[in-house]
């Protein structure tokens, strides 16, 4: 057998300089003319160990982590050249104990089957594993369109994109409607700030998003399919062109599919054009027909008329990634995953105070806290885990001490977060929740739409009462006109993004309302994090009298001579932290 | 993001040096088809970087469509800009992960570097301050982008560093 080295090169990966790697072992490959295949894959979910270099040889896997291009002729020269592998740079490997074996080996992979394991841009390869055979058999067994929803309404899946649909039950309505013509949408507009799968799945594995997207037209019978997909994502647009032009030279896509008379069905790809809204249905919808994109009431459903007035199922990226799985894998493979009335898995964007940053998939039904302890490998610089942020802005906080909450669509709705698409930030005890709230505030604030005022102006309102408190203004009775405008909002708007904007705000108030007293009843920010409420004084002990946070005060409250430690007045001093950001010997303490 | 841009008084006349003949293939393309005005808007922007009025009222004589829906769309979509940017546009990410790692330090040191506020762009057209929601880099935070490079990991001095690099190199 011969070797392969293969580099992972998706966005993140790039980010981290894994071009530099590719084009430094390309280079050693020519000029000494060694005898390895080279290949490109995409993210394998690992991103905090990026640039990847994966060598799989006579005697296993191995994956090199942080590989720049400097390691990388360390690494050819001795694994593929000499056969000793270097022990120190391994993070995985099938043969001996590597650091990152348990963040592989306690996933279980579905939907990332392919990523990171396969050329995104070969469509030989993603046949290889199995790709377009879920197709192939239900058009060359002729199975009905209405057994294949029977299995995907069997297999208990539900929408991944953060209502928790279920799938099965979509589709159904969708194929019960009439029409000559229907469509199916694929919504890649992840909007969400903090949660990047669907783009590692366009960008690792576009053929299983097509699959899932064919296999839901036969179902339903739709004539054209549409990907909806965010423009801030580019090298994902690229791999589905290419898959698209491929998946329609092998017949994958057109006229009379797979030899099947009755079924035609092309699909393209669709820009977004950078509005957070139009991840809502309906708004989506609008968006694609050109218009600005805004909510519309509903009923009637997508299903029954959607767009151009035609009956639409709309599914996001992850759950049409798994279809084809289902298919050739059977319901039950799937439905022995996960919980009661949430089956299969889940992929999470890890982020935040978390040491192992990246994508894992795991069953539902796993608690938050495994997640983030085993797979996430604990919070950054051992400090102190404080709450967990689930669903982006339409989500919540959840607290440490709930953190054996369960992943699933009811256990962590009950909590007041919600799933949401899977972003995952991890919290320690320097964030402050409050600006927490308020960050999130100030994004669906920006992202509304206007067309509901109790949304475009309620949320306003809400965020200038979170930016009073965070600026030492806060008054008795915010936090109740906080609570009272959240349910206004959430019952008075039309579409999604109304109805669970103001859920960062009401978690955090429910889980660490002392926080909120704190900023207002002591003018205190506990996590230092909101600079009007902090006290800045000099550490007279590591003060080296270095002049730096003197000359640079705009309000010349510090005062002291050079060599000397420094003094900060209080009556002058006006907060803004530049002396603390200046500082290169850590002396200006925080209180 | 959507973010409030800010825009300086505009000394050059923005009808100058601006050829409208680029627009025909595009209104070739999408003229009478359905859901064409945010294609035609991309493609307009593609061309000159931004909008200027001149082509919207190219694209509106072209089309048939009406300004007013060419403009609602335009003024919709983060996307679309109405006015010139700098050569280079620096977007700093303020998605959650970076938030949490302190993005506010990498945009305040680029705002004190380039003496610009967010949003705005330099007197030398050479660079534009931008927030973005995500970047999906979040592994790296925090992140900017310029052009097509991610810089992760960054503090506030190393932010400006590049974009001091960036200038320098303009420069020769």
């Amino acid at each position: 057998m011969s070797t392969t080295v293969t580099v992972g090169l998706g966005s993140c990966g790039i980010a981290a300089g894994a071009n530099k790697t590719y084009d430094k072992i390309k280079a050693l490959k020519e000029s000494d003319n060694l005898d390895f295949d080279l290949k490109k894959t995409s993210c394998i979910g690992m991103c905090y160990r990026e640039p990847l270099v994966e060598i799989v040889d006579d005697s296993g896997t191995y994956i090199y982590g942080d590989v720049d291009a400097e390691r990388a002729i360390e690494v050819i020269e001795k694994h593929v050249n000499q056969h000793d592998p270097i022990r120190d740079f391994i993070v995985y490997t099938d043969l001996f104990d590597a650091p990152e074996n348990d963040f592989m080996n306690s996933q279980v992979k579905i939907v990332l089957r392919n990523c990171g394991y396969m050329d995104p841009e070969s469509i030989e390869e993603y046949e290889a594993r199995d790709g377009y055979k879920a197709i192939k058999r239900i058009i060359e067994e002729k199975i009905p369109a209405d057994q294949v929803i029977d299995t995907i309404l069997k297999s208990g899946i539900r929408g991944r994109g953060g209502g928790g649909f279920p799938t099965g039950l979509k589709w159904k309505f969708a194929k019960a409607n009439q029409s000559d013509e229907k469509y199916v949408i694929c919504n890649a507009d992840e909007g969400d700030p903090g949660a990047f799968m669907d783009r590692s799945i366009l960008e690792g594995d576009p053929h299983s998003v097509l699959e899932g997207m064919i296999i839901a037209a036969y179902s339903i019978g739709a004539t054209g399919g549409v990907i909806y997909c965010r423009a801030e994502y580019p090298l994902a647009i690229k791999r589905l062109n290419i898959a698209l032009d491929q998946a329609r030279q092998r017949g994958y896509l057109g006229k009379e599919i797979l030899g099947n008379k009755d079924f035609n069905f092309d699909i393209y790809i669709k820009e977004g054009a950078g509005a957070f809204v139009c991840g809502e249905e309906t708004a989506l919808i609008a968006s694609v027909e050109g218009e600005r994109g805004m909510p519309r009431k509903r009923p009637p459903f997508p299903a029954e008329s959607g767009l151009w007035r035609k009956p639409t199922n709309i599914n996001n990226v992850e759950t049409l990634n798994n279809i084809p799985w289902i298919v050739l894998h059977g319901a039950e493979a799937f439905s022995k995953y996960g919980t009661e009335k949430s089956k299969g898995t889940k992929v999470f964007a890890l982020a935040g105070k978390v040491r192992n940053s990246g994508l894992v998939e795991v069953p539902m039904g796993i608690t938050i806290n495994d997640v983030i302890m085993k797979l996430g490998g604990g919070i950054k610089n051992d400090k102190k885990f404080k709450a967990v942020q689930l669903g982006g802005p339409s989500g919540g906080c959840i607290p440490q001490y709930l953190s054996e909450t369960i992943v699933d669509y009811d256990s962590v709705n009950a909590t007041g977060a919600i799933m949401g698409s899977g972003g995952m930030v991890v919290m320690d005890e320097s964030t402050c929740m409050v600006d927490v709230a308020k960050f999130f505030l100030d994004f669906t604030c920006k992202e509304s739409c206007g067309k509901c005022t109790f949304c475009r102006v309620g949320t306003v309102r809400m965020l200038e009462i979170l930016e009073r408190i965070t600026n030492r203004e806060g008054r008795e009775g915010d936090i109740e006109k906080l609570e009272e405008l959240a349910y206004e909002i959430k019952d008075n708007s039309l579409c999604g993004l109304g109805q669970t904007a103001p859920n960062p705000v009401l978690t955090t108030i429910k889980y660490f309302r002392d926080e909120y007293e704190a900023h207002i009843v002591h003018q205190k920010c506990p996590a230092k994090v909101c600079r009007p409420l902090l006290t800045y004084t000099v550490d007279q002990e590591k003060c080296t009298g270095c002049m730096v946070c003197l000359k640079n005060c705009p309000a010349n409250a510090i005062t002291g001579e050079r060599k000397q430690p420094h003094l900060i007045s209080q009556e002058l001093c006006t907060q803004c932290g530049v002396c603390y950001s200046k500082c290169k010997f850590d002396s200006i303490i925080l209180t | 993001m959507r973010i409030a841009r800010v825009y300086k008084k505009e000394a050059v006349t923005e009808a100058d040096a601006i050829d409208l003949t680029l627009l025909d293939p595009l209104i070739k393309k999408y003229k009478g088809k359905k859901g064409n005005v945010i294609p035609l808007l991309q493609g307009a922007q593609e061309l000159y970087g931004f909008i200027p009025r001149a082509a919207f009222e190219h694209l509106s004589a072209g089309t048939g469509l009406p300004l007013s829906d060419m403009f609602g769309v335009a003024t919709f979509y983060a996307q679309f800009r109405l006015k010139p940017v700098g050569k280079h546009i620096v977007k700093v990410c303020h998605g959650t992960a970076c938030h949490v790692q302190n993005a506010n330090e990498i945009t305040e040191a680029i705002e004190e570097a380039l003496k610009v506020k967010d949003g705005e762009t330099t007197e030398d057209r050479l660079f534009t301050l931008e927030s973005v929601a995500c970047l999906g880099c979040c592994s790296l935070a925090p992140v900017m982008m310029i052009g097509d490079q991610t810089y992760g990991k960054l503090t506030g001095n190393a932010a400006v560093k590049v974009i001091k690099n960036i200038r320098l190199a303009e420069k020769n």
